[in-house]
């Protein structure tokens, strides 16, 4: 087991290394930075300071090694915009995001696992065809659109902007975008778990319960639904993960103040050092949530502990 | 006998599967035709004419679907969106099923090192969603049309690449193989003329969960206002630029938003067709 647990904290500094090394690569061939911070037409003696200060002038693998001492020691830089550095705009954006992120997980796990369960407990009736009617719908339904007809029947229905909730954060202002936020999930998790309960009450242990005379309330939540819930783990492990990733787009079209929204206005502006630093980021918030996914399943399922 | 009976019924094509068809067919006939339908040409504007409404709304028929605030006619413009998106979700889609096939192949023939780093790469793109890849990307380098088709295709290659590893190296180990191995065929034969062909159900049923997925990143991106530049036009770019004027011309976001929503349901719809009848597996299921 412990071998098991070193193998993925290896996979996963080595997952992080080499998208760290990548950002570097990209960043550095896409053009001589010296070049863009100098003004336009500044002589050339005057781009080589620049570079001197970069420190552009040395072998690539000393700058490579540079960077990542600077990495470790939590530099990412400062945005060129604010001057301010990319990690405290980050942080200072995050809260917004997480509070929203929160929210469409919370109602995609409730919605989802609901509508899923209902499903597979009437399977091939009408509520099991409308359940998966609205995944497929949920799946196909782009989240800008979705957000934007919200906004709609907000301003047309009741007469209120559920947009540009500037730095106000309110309850009721998280509905509408973590509702179309959480659309999609919703959708996937009420299939995911559908599938994953009609799997497992098909299972001979449930058999085996109903012979004992368990009674059918019972064997469903002790004994089905736990199981069930198993693959599930997966599944909120990815949404944990890409919960910063994932708010990109709804964040754009409710204006909602939060690490998205920072992403795209850095994009715009080839605010490199803050985009940076957000990628670097999600992807280190992915590879941890994956991480703690496995180590979740040696504690839940002791079947993978004995492998 | 039901599940005989079951598999039987299955032969008929359900009535929401030819709905789908249907639309996607229209689709493509107006992306592909769509521009003859108007006299106007998608970049003339007319100072006179900002903001008409459609036909029913008090528009009238020389702008049949309205048009913009430049005075832009709608229809044309979705016609030359529909035929961006199209493009971009076609050879989007191929670029990433190819690349990602050929690495799994590479990976599961070759071994060693070169797999490493190709497993390596497939947990790098895992952990990074395809969109942030794709702002990371279009902010370092200046955006074009090409690196923007490159981008969307790079859409889920690591399930490809994975998916395709697996096949491949279990497929080594079966009879046929191992028979074609011993009577000296040269391992690009071996791979290509034999066990591709084999696993190709897999590309298959990967591509139709990737094809959607890439029409909604597209038009995601353009709506960013990062993918498709203007003059050209997409979907979702058509969509960003009535964002503004959502309450007063609810119809450049509606009519856009909504020739989205039924492609990538009606692909969805078809590829969960697909699926069923290529891959036995499933069937038990549902």
């Amino acid at each position: 087991m412990t071998g098991f647990i070193l193998s993925k904290l290896l996979r996963a500094f080595i997952t992080l290394l080499l998208t760290v090394s990548l950002v570097f690569i990209f960043i550095r061939f896409s053009g001589d930075p010296a070049a863009a911070m100098a003004p336009p037409d500044a002589p050339q003696e005057v781009i080589d300071q620049y570079a001197e200060k970069l420190g552009l002038d040395k072998p690539l693998w000393v700058q490579y090694t540079n960077y990542l001492g600077q990495i470790f020691r939590g530099d990412f830089g400062h945005s060129v915009d604010s001057g301010r550095s990319s990690v405290s705009l980050f942080l200072d954006r995050l809260p917004a995001t997480l509070y929203l992120g929160g929210f469409s997980l919370l109602i995609a796990l409730t919605v989802g696992i609901s509508l899923g369960t209902v499903a597979a407990l009437n399977r091939g009736n009408f509520l099991d065809r409308g359940v998966m009617a609205f995944s497929v719908f949920a799946f196909a339904m782009p989240n800008f659109l979705f957000g934007l007809a919200v906004i709609l029947i907000g301003a047309l229905g009741f007469q209120t902007y559920l947009g540009g909730q500037g730095a106000s954060i309110s309850w009721v202002g998280v509905l509408p975008p973590a509702l179309t936020l959480g659309l999609a999930s919703t959708g996937s998790y009420a299939r995911f778990s559908r599938s994953s309960l009609l799997e497992t009450i098909n299972k001979p242990f449930l058999l085996a319960a109903e012979a004992r005379g368990i009674s059918r309330t019972r064997r469903l939540i002790f004994h089905a639904m736990p199981n069930a819930a198993i693959p599930l783990v997966t599944l909120i492990g990815l949404s944990l993960g890409g919960l910063i990733a994932g708010s990109v787009v709804t964040e754009q079209v409710f204006a909602w103040p939060g690490v998205g929204q920072l992403l795209v206005r850095s994009v715009a502006t080839r605010d490199i050092a803050t985009v940076q630093f957000i990628v670097l980021a999600i992807a280190g918030t992915m590879v941890v949530a994956n991480l703690l996914v496995d180590f979740l399943y040696l504690i839940i399922d002791p079947r993978i502990r004995v492998q | 006998m039901s599940d005989r009976y079951k598999s039987f019924e299955r032969l008929s094509t359900p009535l929401v599967v030819k709905l789908a068809l249907g639309f996607v067919v229209v689709f493509v006939l107006f992306a592909l035709f769509g521009q003859l339908l108007s006299p106007h040409e998608f970049r003339a504007t007319s100072l006179f004419d900002r903001l008409k409404p459609p036909i029913g709304f008090g528009g009238t028929w020389t702008y049949p679907l309205g048009t913009d605030g430049r005075g832009r006619d709608l229809l044309v413009r979705l016609a030359l969106g529909a035929q961006i998106t199209l493009i971009v979700a076609i050879v989007g889609t191929l670029v990433g099923a190819v690349l990602g096939s050929l690495l799994g192949i590479i990976a599961a023939a070759k071994r060693g090192p070169l797999e490493a780093l190709i497993i390596g790469a497939v947990d790098v793109q895992a952990s990074l969603p395809i969109i942030v890849v794709a702002l990371f990307v279009l902010a370092v380098f200046n955006s074009s049309f090409t690196l923007f088709l490159l981008l969307v295709g790079l859409n889920g290659w690591e399930v490809y690449a994975r998916l395709m590893r697996g096949a491949v190296l279990s497929a080594k180990e079966h009879g046929y193989v191992m028979a074609i191995r011993a009577l000296g065929a040269s391992s690009f034969r071996i791979y290509f003329r034999h066990i591709f062909p084999n696993v190709l159900n897999i590309v298959l049923v990967q591509f139709t969960i990737n094809l959607p997925l890439t029409v909604l990143l597209e038009t995601a991106l353009s709506f960013l206002g990062l993918g498709v530049q203007p003059p050209l036009t997409s979907l979702g770019q058509i969509m960003s630029e009535g964002r503004d004027r959502l309450l007063t011309a609810w119809w450049l976001t509606l009519f856009p938003g909504l020739i989205i929503f039924f492609l990538a349901l009606s692909i969805s719809i078809i590829g969960d067709w697909v699926r069923d009848r290529l891959d036995p597996t499933l069937r038990s299921e549902k």
